[in-house]
């Protein structure tokens, strides 16, 4: 069933494959697992975290310090294992339970003390990113056995393209987030509230766990993010990932989320990450572009989205409107 | 059903907010098996009531009994655990949802830890299948009229809980053929041996459907009655707390000679397509216009179109003999009119503004944002509409969000009235306000109305219109299909001319 609710997410989809189609027409080794496995490691770490997004964004809120968590991140495993020696794997869970338990104070100061999410995560935006300052201001090489074997592992597709670590646990993540937000309670809580705090707390819903969830969640996949981008890069730094979080809501929009709540899905932010993959790897094709043309286009598509968003609200609140007059 | 065992006992309730007393010393008592109406003026502490046995709020005193054991739940879920389901006056149910999420959000069946959407889906139709109602259960919410959503609330809430339902209001804004149908669920679960609680303001309603009354006033207990030797009267003077005064229109008198002139508001032609076919309307100083008709028939459009909020794609406006266009609300309200929409609690009201600064809200508007209202000026002006329509708590700093839902209704009538318009608009001005201060407010339009303010009410409450108005127009299917006026404005012509438009001449 094509319910009006799926209509942006459907219209992300058909804007990709025509797109991907028109950049074959034009360059045809474009359509190679070569470049489709390189866009997906190129932007595992921004899925990751635009996962995270999509669930705040879905909830009616927004979480600004994404970019700097990603940035505090891959400081503390490059200062941790870099310097300090102490095993990646140890690294991993100590800046993971670090940045899952930011965002859920950032949540619990959403829900308790009031304050929109926009100033709390604002405010954890420049916390972050000062903690990464404080822990170094240089880039730190990172190099380490298990880390190079991590980064060394992958799946050898057929015509040369690999899937690498970091891309697989990009789509382990948006398979497990869709799971988790089509098919558990959690989820669809998470929907309710987006919808309307209030209607949802009178039905029963824990608006105040709920939202603690959320941000905890998006503080989780942040520093899963930065440990990915630490990965990618090889070090960290903490100048590193400077807004990372509006390519992370762009990407959620042009999936098809509604940017106030209630409305989307987890794989339209896949298909937005994709968007914009393509958008890079066709300025890299062409090979005579600025690689801000990649804002342009981002830029463009974005208001296209809202604009068509709009229209399908002001489209079902008429068809509502006739049923009412109809059936009166 | 008489010596049935109480199933809900409440003893000694009180409440206070902020230093005021929402609750004192109440008793409640309900029986499985009976419908039990709450009724009281606005602000007498219904929902302040139901809020505390539903979990919402907690009781400063007193004991509840459920099932002769003590219960206090902290939350609407534990309320639920408990069998005790609630459709709040607010906003129920989530349009962003679809039926069945909304029927089973918060409980969802599961397999393997995930969410069985086949066996929502399933359960969904077989429980709503219960109520009558074969609807798509994977469409949105938002596709169904509000009738419909009224009774999937009510059916997720009775199948929540199963032992009491409350329901706050649920009638406020539903026609009558929609209200039939929720009555219908409601009386078939009464059978089923269910607890219900109803809040209403429609005493015609109450008779209808209760098997029992409680009445609140200013936070008291003032009785619990069988409602088959109740008379109404007496009903209406345990709510006041004295007679209610009867207001009634001499149908014949606005003057003739002013009938004769040529009026100074007229519409001619006026119409848009798609939304109300082309009308004619003049309209007098000092005359009370009603508009009666089914929800649906065009009447809130023809609101619309006279107050610029839609453009009228045919037709002209003439007002003292200039022809204008009235392209949108701002040329309205240059023009002097004003308009009270239906909705008022969504639309209208700014929570975290205080009641006063709310009632300023339009007459600072039409002033100018540059020329500002002194704060004397606003608190003369709260004042004489805190006085003149008895909005309580009669303080005028209070954020208004805190107000019982009749009296924020009465605040943003005083809202348009404050701006003293000559042209009011009204939609459903007097749904959710209670019978005392009904009476004041068709007063007050009265008054107005004598000092040559010109009105036009659209109710669908027909005593309220043959009460008022001078003139009655009736719409269906989107057209004005018949006027009344003078003696032949009665209920009963009214229904008529909605039942069969083409029976009735226009008078
Ligand atoms: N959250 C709150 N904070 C402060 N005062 C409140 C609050 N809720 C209710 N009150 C006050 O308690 C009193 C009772 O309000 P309540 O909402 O129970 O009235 P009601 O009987 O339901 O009226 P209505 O018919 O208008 O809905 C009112 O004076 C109201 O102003
Ligand atoms: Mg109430």
């Amino acid at each position: 069933m094509i319910s009006t609710r799926n209509l942006p997410f459907l219209a992300a989809l058909a804007i990709f494959l025509l797109a991907y189609a028109a950049c074959v027409l034009q360059f045809p080794n474009m359509l190679s697992t070569r470049v489709l496995g390189n866009l997906l490691t190129d932007n595992a770490f921004l899925g990751i975290a635009a996962v995270g997004m999509t669930f705040v964004i879905l909830s009616g809120g927004i979480d600004l310090s994404i970019g700097s968590v990603i940035a505090f991140t891959s400081v503390f495993v490059a200062v941790v294992v870099g310097s300090a020696g102490v095993n990646p794997l140890i690294a991993f869970a100590a800046v993971l339970t670090i940045s899952t338990s930011f965002g859920a104070t950032m949540g619990l100061m959403i829900r308790f003390l009031g304050i929109p999410p926009f100033v709390v995560t604002l405010a954890g935006m420049f916390l972050a990113r000062g903690a990464a300052y404080l822990i170094s201001t240089q880039s730190v090489p990172i190099s380490h056995p298990i880390i190079d074997a991590i980064q060394g592992f992958y799946f050898r597709f057929p015509g040369g393209g690999r899937l690498t670590a970091m891309a697989m646990l990009m789509l382990l993540v948006f398979l497990v987030g869709a799971f988790v937000a089509g098919r558990t309670r959690f989820g669809a809580n998470v929907y309710a509230v987006g919808g309307n705090p209030q209607s949802a707390e009178l039905m029963g819903v824990s608006v105040g766990r709920t939202t603690v969830g959320i941000y905890a969640l998006s503080g989780f996949l942040s520093g899963l993010s930065g440990i990915a981008y630490t990965l990618y890069t090889s070090s960290g730094y903490s100048l590193a990932t400077v807004g990372v979080e509006l390519d992370a809501i762009a990407a959620v929009v042009i999936g098809g989320t509604l940017l106030t709540g209630g409305a989307g899905l987890v794989a339209g932010t896949l298909v937005g990450i994709l968007i914009q993959g393509l958008i890079q790897t066709y300025i890299v094709f062409d090979g005579t572009l600025s690689s801000w043309w990649t804002k342009i286009v981002i830029g463009l598509l974005l208001f296209t989205f809202i604009v068509l968003q709009r229209g399908i609200v002001w489209y079902s609140d008429r068809r509502l409107v006739e049923g009412r007059l109809k059936e009166a | 059903m008489n010596d049935t065992h109480p199933l809900l006992e409440a003893r000694g309730i009180g409440k206070s907010f902020l230093g005021i007393t929402a609750l004192d010393n109440v008793d409640f008592t309900l029986r499985s098996g009976e419908i039990h109406a709450l009724l009281g003026e606005n602000g007498a502490g219904k929902s302040t009531l139901i809020k505390i046995l539903t979990g919402v709020y907690t009781r400063d005193t007193g004991t509840v009994k459920l099932d002769g054991r003590d219960v206090a739940p902290g939350n609407v879920a534990e309320a639920q655990e408990l069998g005790i389901g609630t459709v709040y006056q607010e906003v129920n149910l989530l349009e962003n949802l679809t039926v069945a999420e909304n029927l089973f959000l918060g409980r969802q069946p599961r397999r393997f830890g995930l969410v069985n959407r086949r066996e929502m889906r399933r359960r969904a139709q077989a429980l709503l299948h219960d109520y009558g109602l074969t609807i798509d259960v994977d469409a949105l919410l938002s596709s169904y009229s509000v009738a419909i959503r009224q009774i999937i609330a009510i059916a997720r809430a009775v199948d929540l809980s199963g032992k009491v339902l409350v329901l706050d209001e649920p009638t406020a804004s539903l026609d009558s053929h929609e209200v039939e149908m929720v009555f219908a669920v409601l009386r078939k679960l009464r059978d089923r041996g269910l607890g219900i609680i109803i809040i209403t303001h429609f005493l015609n309603q109450v008779y209808d459907i209760a098997d029992r009354v409680t009445v609140l006033r200013n936070g008291g207990m003032v009785g619990t009655r069988e409602i088959e030797t109740l008379p109404r009267m007496e009903l209406i003077s345990m709510m006041l707390g004295k007679e209610l005064q009867h207001v009634t229109r001499d149908h014949h008198a606005l003057d003739e000679t002013v009938e004769k002139s040529s009026a100074p508001i007229r519409f001619n032609g006026y119409g848009k397509r798609g939304s109300v076919a082309p009308f004619d309307l003049d309209i007098h100083p000092g005359e009370v216009v009603g508009m009666a008709g089914l929800l649906g028939s065009g009447r809130t459009e023809t609101a619309f179109l006279l107050f610029g909020i839609d453009r009228a794609d045919t037709g002209t406006a003439m007002i003292d003999g200039n022809e204008v266009r009235i392209s949108s609300p701002e040329t309205a309200i240059a023009h002097g009119f004003g308009f009270g929409p239906e909705e008022r609690k969504t639309d209208g009201i700014i929570g975290d503004f205080s009641v006063s600064e709310n009632i300023a809200l339009a007459l600072q508007a039409r002033q100018g944002w540059a020329k500002p209202l002194s704060t004397r000026q606003k608190a003369e002006l709260a004042d004489s509409f805190i006085r003149s329509l008895d909005i309580r708590p009669p303080d005028p700093d209070r954020p208004i969000k805190f107000l019982s839902g009749g009296n924020q209704q009465k605040a943003i009538l005083a809202r348009w009235l404050a701006t003293e318009p000559r042209l009011l608009i009204l939609d459903e001005p007097t749904r959710g306000i209670d019978i005392g201060a009904h009476a004041e407010i068709l007063r007050m339009i009265e008054r107005l109305c004598a000092d040559g303010m010109s009105l036009i009410v659209i109710s669908s409450e027909l005593e309220e219109l043959t009460a008022v108005a001078h003139r009655v127009i009736v719409l269906a299917d989107r057209r004005h299909v018949a006027e009344l006026r003078g003696s032949t404005v009665t209920a009963d012509n009214i229904m008529a001319a909605i039942a069969d438009p083409s029976e009735t001449e226009a008078a």
